[in-house]
């Protein structure tokens, strides 16, 4: 079976982020005041073929925590389709 | 000539850029900030080189827009003179002034060194009067591999707007003298306008005996 | 207090954290009653070796730390300051992210970065340059390729974006790096003298700010995990990475140099190990002051941090300001201007005790005198014992090594060029923007030191990070004596004249008597070889315990961070590099039949114990004034030192930059490849315009430098004792390519 993983990213939510933290600042200096906290992800899309969606999810997993993801810092979830 | 170099949060070659148009060129030179709406009956704007914003979101997307940017642009469109320098570069396709986008390096690692870069534009102030022939300028960027679309970059050539291709020393165009992947191997372009430039290099880098490397000074005295 | 905050810890407790039952016993008599979870882990973090240095202070006081030029001497204040004439003062330190690096590569290089340039500008200097000295395992173990690209990366991107040109330093592999990298980064900085920050907190009454990054929970425990070994759980045990934001700190950097500039500050001190712990203690304790906390008051990027938390938390680009009353609003716009967040946290007080309130409570009460080295941190002496591994050292004879000769030099030599240490380290330093700031002299003039002009100055400050620790391993008095003799010697050839160190002392854990031994040799070799160059110890840091449970201990390394001066730089700055064919190539220093601790012994001939290289401490301070009296009187037209690898690649290093060569007979007292490749201190090679050879000669001789004259620059021909070994071309592509091969690019 062939699956269609959609995979999210983030930092961990304890982890600081940079990134989302000037891209605020962008916004409020573009009088975007009511805008809160920005934390910015990664999105990747995967296929994975597996006898069944058990098996591709443990493969998405084993992606994910080895490579994917550092999750060390980072934070992952997904769909399998 | 009086130029002005807008610092953003993040900047980085601002003074640099300050002290090569100042010193080297002896030029009236003002520093603008990037909250200002001011920008100081300069002629030349430069967009120095830096992180502005941490290069965070994309290189150059969030300095875009900086309240100074307005005036930027309507000075840009009212034909004064603007130049973006890497970072700079970067902000001025984020903004539209220039075509493209200067996507990650093809080896997606940060990349500093010398490089040699040949004018090629016979009709943009920066490069119709040097001579033709490999110039020796730095690099430093890990986003600086020019893209654009296939009708751009015929309409890029088709109007004379590419302004230096990256050269090996002898000023031959080859593959292996491309440092970041830049389609056609395009350092820099200018606008339809020839008002509007960009150029990854960074000539300021390259205009102080003491740094025995003079060939950045002879790029720079084009705009004086 | 309430019956929660009051609650006294119990010795085991203080135990986890690391207090000992002697100094558990302390703490109690220092407070006069038993301390608090808090109280606990405030002595926890601030008595640990990281910020205490109980092991290593009553060592690190015996070194040099005088001089004419000398402004803050080593412990006064964030680094070193010395003076470099016409108002002007050079700020530098070196510091180690050894365990951080080990745990998260790119993050924990970046925060070093981060924090090493925090101390310079704490003090109101302006980094101009950071340099960086790593050590890494077998490059073939794939995770020792995964650690070497986190961290060059980690180290790119933060230096490059926060715009300070990293100019220097050095890349050494071996196995005993396997799992415990050694990450030491080192900023240059440069303030006009009068007007530097000092870390203090004084005048009861002046408020106390934060500026910076809001505080969140990472790195807490992290003064502490740096004291322990790495073991199987270190991994989980770590609480968040800190993330470093060079962004912010560019940000952080512009506004506190400004903020300085106004003369409203009292005090400056960077946040990094033990965090707000750390910074109010030791400015409250230098001032003779107290200080009231109200953690309320801090701004935190989770909600519901526990006290501790707050505390000992390690987020990165924050500081510390104690500001004169009454000019607060002056502090507060300049943070507004750069987006940099600013809040009062705190007030000075008399009486010497800190007080941190959180949710109303006072939830700590603790002496800062009693919290800080010089104060009532302990000190111990610890055990010393000769490790084993030196008898197998003394076994070593030369001549029962098997000598290269003719054709077997073109193999030796290729292997050398290959080698990770000796190969160019192009692949890393390319990720580095070393050319920001038009300051570096060494881009297009390559020289053994990075030469950095001071803008709008004659002057240039010549730096350099240097040590190999396979000669510390050897003999540790020796070989350090060696990594300083080599810093001088590298900003010589450069032109300049060295006025002071740094260093940064990375060892394994001192509670072994073998380390410990290791440590104080070379704290001795490093003040002997300090005292004869007139070059203070200005500070630095101390890093143990970098070893593992599973794999030994790192060699024992001092990293060197040496600093120099050429007044007037456009003229007299020396280069490496062969300039002219037929100019005349002499290696100057003493000759000597040596091949200890070599590139050639250890991995060529597979021999891993012999001896530290020699080293005559006199000669090479001879040779050090002779090369400058050289350069001065433009008599020679390159110098490199003989160093990693020996003659052979030192020739080759010159050969390379404008594609030379040469042709030379070895002297025939000698073995040919103790010649080429022997590294024996005090030595250099350089080249001579056969027009002024009598005059050069005339130098050496005022000084007793012994020379030989060994052949003349060819225009790519590499010919040694009538040997055609090939076109500087060939040796140049192994030497460029192999570093990027190895990483598979």
């Amino acid at each position: 079976m062939k699956y269609k993983a959609t995979i999210h990213i983030m930092p961990r939510d304890e982890i600081l982020d940079p990134q989302g933290k000037a891209t605020l600042l962008g916004l409020h200096n573009l009088g975007l005041d009511d805008i809160g906290q920005v934390r910015i992800g990664k999105r990747i899309e995967v296929e994975v073929e597996a006898k069944d969606k058990q098996a591709a999810e443990d493969k998405v997993k084993e992606a994910c925590t080895k490579l994917l993801a550092n999750t060390i810092i980072e934070k992952f979830e997904f769909e399998l389709n | 000539m009086k130029f002005g170099v807008v610092t953003f949060p993040g900047s980085n070659c601002d003074h640099d850029l300050i002290y090569a148009m100042r010193e080297n060129l002896g030029q009236e030179v003002v520093h603008l900030w990037h909250k200002d709406h001011d920008l100081q009956g300069c002629d030349f704007i430069f967009l120095p080189g830096g992180f502005s914003y941490g290069d965070y979101l994309r290189s150059g997307a969030i300095a875009r827009f900086s309240p100074i940017m307005d005036e930027v642009i309507a000075h840009a469109n009212k034909g004064g003179y603007v130049m973006g320098i890497c970072n700079g570069f970067q902000m001025l396709t984020e903004a539209g002034l220039l075509d493209g986008a200067l996507l990650h390096n093809a080896s997606t690692r940060f990349i500093c060194k010398n490089v040699h870069i040949v004018p090629a534009s016979r009709s943009a102030l920066i490069t119709q009067n040097l001579e033709h022939k490999a110039y020796k300028v730095p690099i430093a960027h890990g986003e600086g591999n020019y893209f654009c679309t296939p009708d751009v970059l015929k309409k890029l050539q088709d109007n004379d707007q590419v302004i230096f291709r990256y050269c090996d020393e002898n000023g031959r165009i080859t593959d292996a003298a491309n440092p970041n992947g830049s389609l056609d191997n395009i350092a820099g372009v200018c606008n339809v306008g020839k008002n509007v430039f960009g150029l990854m290099p960074h000539p300021e880098r390259a205009a102080d005996e003491m740094l025995a490397n003079m060939d950045g000074r002879k790029l720079l005295a084009q705009l004086v | 207090m309430s019956n929660q905050v009051s609650t006294p810890v119990t010795a085991e407790i203080a135990a986890k954290l690391g207090i000992s039952a002697d100094e558990f016993d302390k703490i109690k008599e220092v407070l006069g009653r038993t301390p608090n979870f808090t109280e606990i882990s405030i002595y926890s973090v601030m008595w640990s070796e990281h910020c205490s240095y109980k092991n290593s202070i009553l060592q690190l006081k015996t070194l040099p730390k005088k001089g004419e030029r000398v402004l803050a001497e080593a412990g006064e204040e964030n680094a070193g300051l010395m003076d470099i004439g016409d108002g002007l003062a050079v700020a530098f330190k070196i510091e180690s992210h050894n365990h951080p690096s080990a745990i998260e590569p790119y993050q924990g290089a970046a925060t070093g970065v981060g924090g090493i340039h925090r101390d310079i500008f704490s003090m109101g200097a302006r980094p101009i340059a950071a340099l960086n000295s790593l050590r890494f395992g077998d490059l073939s173990l794939p995770k020792t390729q995964h650690l070497l690209k986190g961290v060059v990366r980690g180290i790119g991107n933060y230096g490059n974006a926060f715009g300070v040109p990293t100019v220097g330093g050095e890349v050494f592999f071996d196995p005993c790096y396997n799992i415990n990298p050694l990450v030491n980064a080192m900023s240059v900085g440069i303030v006009e003298v009068g007007k530097t920050a000092s870390a203090i907190a004084e005048g009861a009454g002046n408020p106390v700010f934060i500026i910076g990054s809001s505080t969140g929970t990472d790195g807490i425990h992290g003064a502490t995990f740096a004291s322990e070994d790495i073991g199987e759980d270190s991994e989980s045990k770590l609480p968040s990475v800190q993330v470093g934001d060079p962004f912010e700190e560019k940000l952080l950097l512009e506004a506190t140099l400004e903020c300085i500039e106004t003369g409203a500050l009292v005090g400056v001190q960077d946040m990094g190990a033990a965090g707000i712990t750390c910074s109010t203690s030791e400015m409250a304790a230098k001032g003779n002051a107290g200080m009231d906390v109200d953690l309320d008051k801090i701004p935190t990027r989770q909600e519901n941090m526990e006290a501790w938390e707050i505390l000992l938390s390690e987020s990165q680009e924050r500081m510390l300001f104690v500001v004169k009353k009454g000019r607060e609003q002056e502090i507060i716009d300049i943070c507004k201007k750069w987006d940099v967040h600013c809040e009062q946290i705190a007030t000075v007080t008399d009486g010497g005790m800190l007080r941190y309130f959180h949710k109303g409570e006072l939830i700590a009460e603790i002496p800062a005198e009693s919290l800080v080295l010089g104060g009532g941190a302990p000190v111990y002496v610890r055990e010393q014992k000769e490790p084993a591994y030196l008898k197998e050292i003394q076994k070593f004879k030369l001549s029962k090594v098997p000598e290269a000769t003719g054709e077997e030099h073109l193999e030796v030599i290729d292997f050398l060029l290959a080698l990770p240490s000796i190969a160019s380290k192009r692949w890393v330093t390319e990720q580095y923007d070393s050319m920001v700031g038009t300051s570096n002299m060494s881009t297009n003039d390559p020289s053994d030191a990075a030469v950095v002009r001071i803008i709008g100055r004659e002057q240039a400050v010549v730096v350099t990070a240097d040590c190999n620790p396979r000669y510390v391993h050897a003999d540790p008095e020796q070989g350090c004596a060696l990594a300083v003799a080599e810093a001088a010697r590298n900003i010589v050839c450069s032109g300049g004249t060295p006025i002071g160190v740094t260093n940064c002392l990375n060892f394994g854990n001192p509670y072994k008597p073998e380390v410990y031994w290791q440590f104080a040799g070379a704290i001795r070799g490093m003040k002997k070889a300090c005292e004869k160059f007139g070059t203070p110890v200005t500070g630095g840091n101390v890093s143990f315990y970098n070893q593992s449970e599973s794999g030994g201990s790192v060699f024992p390394t001092p990293t060197i961070g040496m600093v120099g001066l050429i007044e007037d730089a456009f003229n007299k700055k020396m280069s490496m590099n062969f300039r002219k064919k037929g100019h005349v190539i002499y290696q100057m220093g003493r000759m000597v039949e040596d091949l200890g601790c070599s590139d050639y012994l250890y991995h060529y001939r597979g021999i891993k114990h012999s001896p530290a290289p020699y080293l005559n401490l006199e000669d090479e301070h001879k040779l050090q004034k002779a090369l400058l009296k050289l350069i001065d009187q433009e008599l020679i037209y390159s110098a490199h030192d003989v160093s990693d690898g020996g003659a052979a690649i030192t020739l080759l290093e010159s050969a390379f930059p404008n594609n030379m060569g040469f042709v030379i007979e070895t002297p025939v007292e000698i073995r040919e490849d103790a010649f080429l490749y022997g590294e024996a201190g005090g030595r250099a090679i350089v080249t001579v315009d056969p027009r002024y050879e009598e005059e050069f000669l005339e130098v050496a001789s005022e000084f007793g430098v012994e020379v030989l004259v060994l052949g003349t620059v060819t225009s790519g021909r590499v010919e040694i004792d009538g040997e055609y070994l090939g076109d500087i071309e060939d040796f140049k592509d192994i030497y460029m390519g192999s570093l990027g091969k190895r990483l598979g690019e």
